[in-house]
């Protein structure tokens, strides 16, 4: 469905200084697909799409999207690709469905079929009741909705779907992604396979739980591609933190060495998890043997046996699966967190967080 | 990299039954743009008024100065009205379809134009269809200033006034291809776009002859005002009013308009053609 080959992207910013906003991206994605692309704000995701979309001129490599190459047949691939950028696709002094009636019969839709589609798709994405409204009436999730529609009007083999729930609060990003992923299941039932979707977010949980591949960007280049799962299990593993005196931790962390699922221990002495305004004298402090494990729940029961056989005091212990954010980490030792402008989505416990960094 | 075969991703069937041909597309396309820009103000028609208020300042304010500063109507050919309705004309012509650009620019903003841009539609209706618009407000702009002006005095040749109608729409569709050529090369700056707006109309203005003659200027400016289209378009629109259908100065009028909307229309449509987000 799609296929890249040293795809760049450069930028002239004035006569001394010119952006590599792309620096060859290989990229193959086929037919039924849903794959998001992840990185940091400015690692060319964008841009990667909107060359993919013929809207941007690749600098240099080819791009063949449904079959057809963006630079030479930009027309063909425009009337087979759905697209919904980051703005609002339909015009604030238009009404809604009027908007997706010309949708339809700009890609060939008669007035007939283009009129059906579009009640079609308003009830399909629970904007009929608006069909009659004026774009600018509507929220900001009943347009991303209204973009999504447009996007699907002729009924798109492959949809981009750059940053779609950027600035949606979580229930409209959920209700967003309900829809999109019913549609296609929808089109899967209807006529081979499902719709092939190519989405950039920098939302991490998003790509973890929507997509069935995650390919990380960064610096205009492809870092990883895989599964999330295997993503995490290949790049970051599992965090286990274990609680314990601060004279115990030192023996705590050589038997995390020993275990064979171990990958990485770190000792952090000064973490104290005590409730705050409790400042007495004989108040135990404790320490955290943090332990990157290949599968951090099956290596707790060995190293709880072992810390017991060394007379050592487990106080506590916490396993938490990795999040992408872990993959970036382990691949570029920056967090992607530190670059989102969304703060996380709180899956991952505190104490990780502060034995992760 | 040499890419001779690409032995890729499997062909999806994507044209529709029936591919229309490059003219046809051209002008279904120019359909669909014209009718989609024309919703809006058939909706909301008020919203053309407001458009007027300037030039209906200049008719209320300057018209009472323009007698009296001249010392009669004589050099205004003895009907004041006959010699400044058709300049208010044209000027609300000017102000209208110099600013139409600003429509274009609030889709370019929004990411409108953007979803436009990544379908099959030809780029050159996209413009065409706009430009083609400006003639609906421009005529009905046109139309009230007339009716509100009768019971002032105006007594037009009603022939005159179509035709006086007809040259101002061929002048606002050349106009407004500039003007979404301007908001296309300004897209980057968007506050360019009424620096340059302001700063064109009024030299445009003034050079026409619409508010003083320019017979008492110096010659200079009576040499610059023949580069400027709209002295023809205000000459010949003051012919019409008059009832003077067959002077060579309507002619002129309708060559300047006609000029003016095919270099309007082409400017537009590169533009267009070659802006890439």
């Amino acid at each position: 469905m799609i296929r890249t080959r040293g795809l760049t992207k450069d930028f002239v910013v004035s006569r001394h200084e010119t952006v590599h906003a792309v620096r060859g991206i290989d990229l193959d994605v086929e037919a039924g697909e849903l794959v998001a692309v992840l990185g940091p704000n400015g690692a060319g995701k964008t841009t990667t799409m909107r060359m993919l979309t013929t809207l941007l001129a690749p600098t240099s490599g080819t791009a063949h999207v449904a079959g057809h190459d963006v630079t030479t047949a930009p027309h063909r691939v425009r009337a087979a690709i759905g697209y919904v950028g980051q703005g609002n696709g339909a015009a604030s002094v238009q009404q809604v469905r009027d908007e997706l009636v010309l949708q339809g019969r700009v890609h060939g839709l008669d007035r007939r079929a283009a009129e059906y589609r579009a009640d079609e798709l308003l009830e399909a994405l629970d904007l009929a009741p608006l069909a009659r409204r004026k774009v600018d009436s509507l929220s900001g999730g009943q347009r991303r909705r209204l973009d999504v529609a447009l996007g699907l009007v002729q009924a798109p083999p492959l949809l981009f779907l750059d940053e779609p729930s950027t600035g949606l609060d979580p229930h409209n990003r959920a209700n967003l992604w309900e829809h999109v992923l019913r549609l296609r299941t929808r089109s899967a039932e209807s006529s081979g396979p499902p719709t092939t979707i190519v989405l950039t977010t920098h939302y991490l949980d998003e790509a973890d739980t929507m997509a069935e591949r995650v390919v990380v960007v960064d610096h205009g280049e492809v870092i990883a591609d895989d599964t999330a799962d295997a993503l995490k299990a290949d790049l970051a593993g599992d965090h286990v933190a274990l609680q314990a005196a601060p004279e115990h931790l030192a023996v705590l962390a050589q038997i995390a060495e020993r275990d064979a699922g171990t990958r990485e221990v770190a000792v952090d002495v000064t973490a104290d998890h005590d409730g705050a305004g409790d400042a007495g004298p004989d108040r135990l402090s404790t320490g955290v043997v943090s332990v990157r494990s290949t599968d951090g729940t099956r290596a707790v029961p060995g190293l709880l046996r072992a810390a017991d056989a060394a007379g050592v005091d487990v106080l506590g212990v916490q396993v938490s699966r990795p999040t992408l954010d872990d993959v970036f980490l382990a691949l570029t030792g920056r967090s992607l967190r530190e670059t989102a402008l969304d703060p996380s989505s709180g899956r991952t416990p505190d104490l990780t967080k502060e034995v992760a960094r | 990299m040499s890419h001779t075969t690409v032995a890729g991703p499997p062909r999806v069937p994507v044209a529709p039954a029936t591919t229309p041909s490059r003219a046809g597309r051209f002008w279904g396309d120019t359909g669909l743009v014209l009718v989609r820009e024309l919703r809006p103000l058939v909706r909301d028609p008020f919203s053309m008024l407001f458009g007027l208020v300037q030039p209906l300042f200049f008719l209320a304010l300057f018209g009472p100065l323009l007698v009296s500063s001249l010392g009669g109507t004589d050099a205004l050919g003895g009907d004041v009205w006959l010699w400044f309705v058709p300049s208010i004309l044209v000027m609300s012509t000017l102000f209208g379809t110099t600013g139409t650009g600003s429509n274009l620019q609030m889709e370019l903003v929004s990411g409108s134009h953007e979803r436009l841009l990544v379908t099959p539609m030809s780029r050159s209706a996209m413009l065409v269809g706009r430009a083609l618009k400006e003639v609906v407000p421009v005529v009905v702009q046109a139309l009230v200033v007339v009716l509100v002006m009768l019971p002032f005095g105006l007594r037009p040749d009603p022939l005159g006034v179509v035709l006086t109608l007809g040259q101002l729409a061929v002048l606002g569709v050349g106009i407004g291809g500039f003007s979404y050529a301007l908001a296309l090369a300004v897209r980057k700056q968007e506050w360019m776009f009424w620096v340059v707006q302001q700063t064109v109309i009024f030299p445009l203005m003034l050079l026409s002859g619409m508010l003083l003659p320019l017979d008492g200027g110096p010659a200079w400016m009576r040499t610059v005002s023949y580069a400027d289209p709209l002295r023809y378009v205000v000459d010949a629109a003051r012919e019409l009013f008059a009832g003077d259908l067959a002077s060579p100065a309507v002619l002129w009028g309708w060559v300047a308009a006609l000029l003016t909307a095919a270099a309007g229309l082409a400017v537009g449509v590169r533009t267009m053609e070659r802006a890439r987000a």
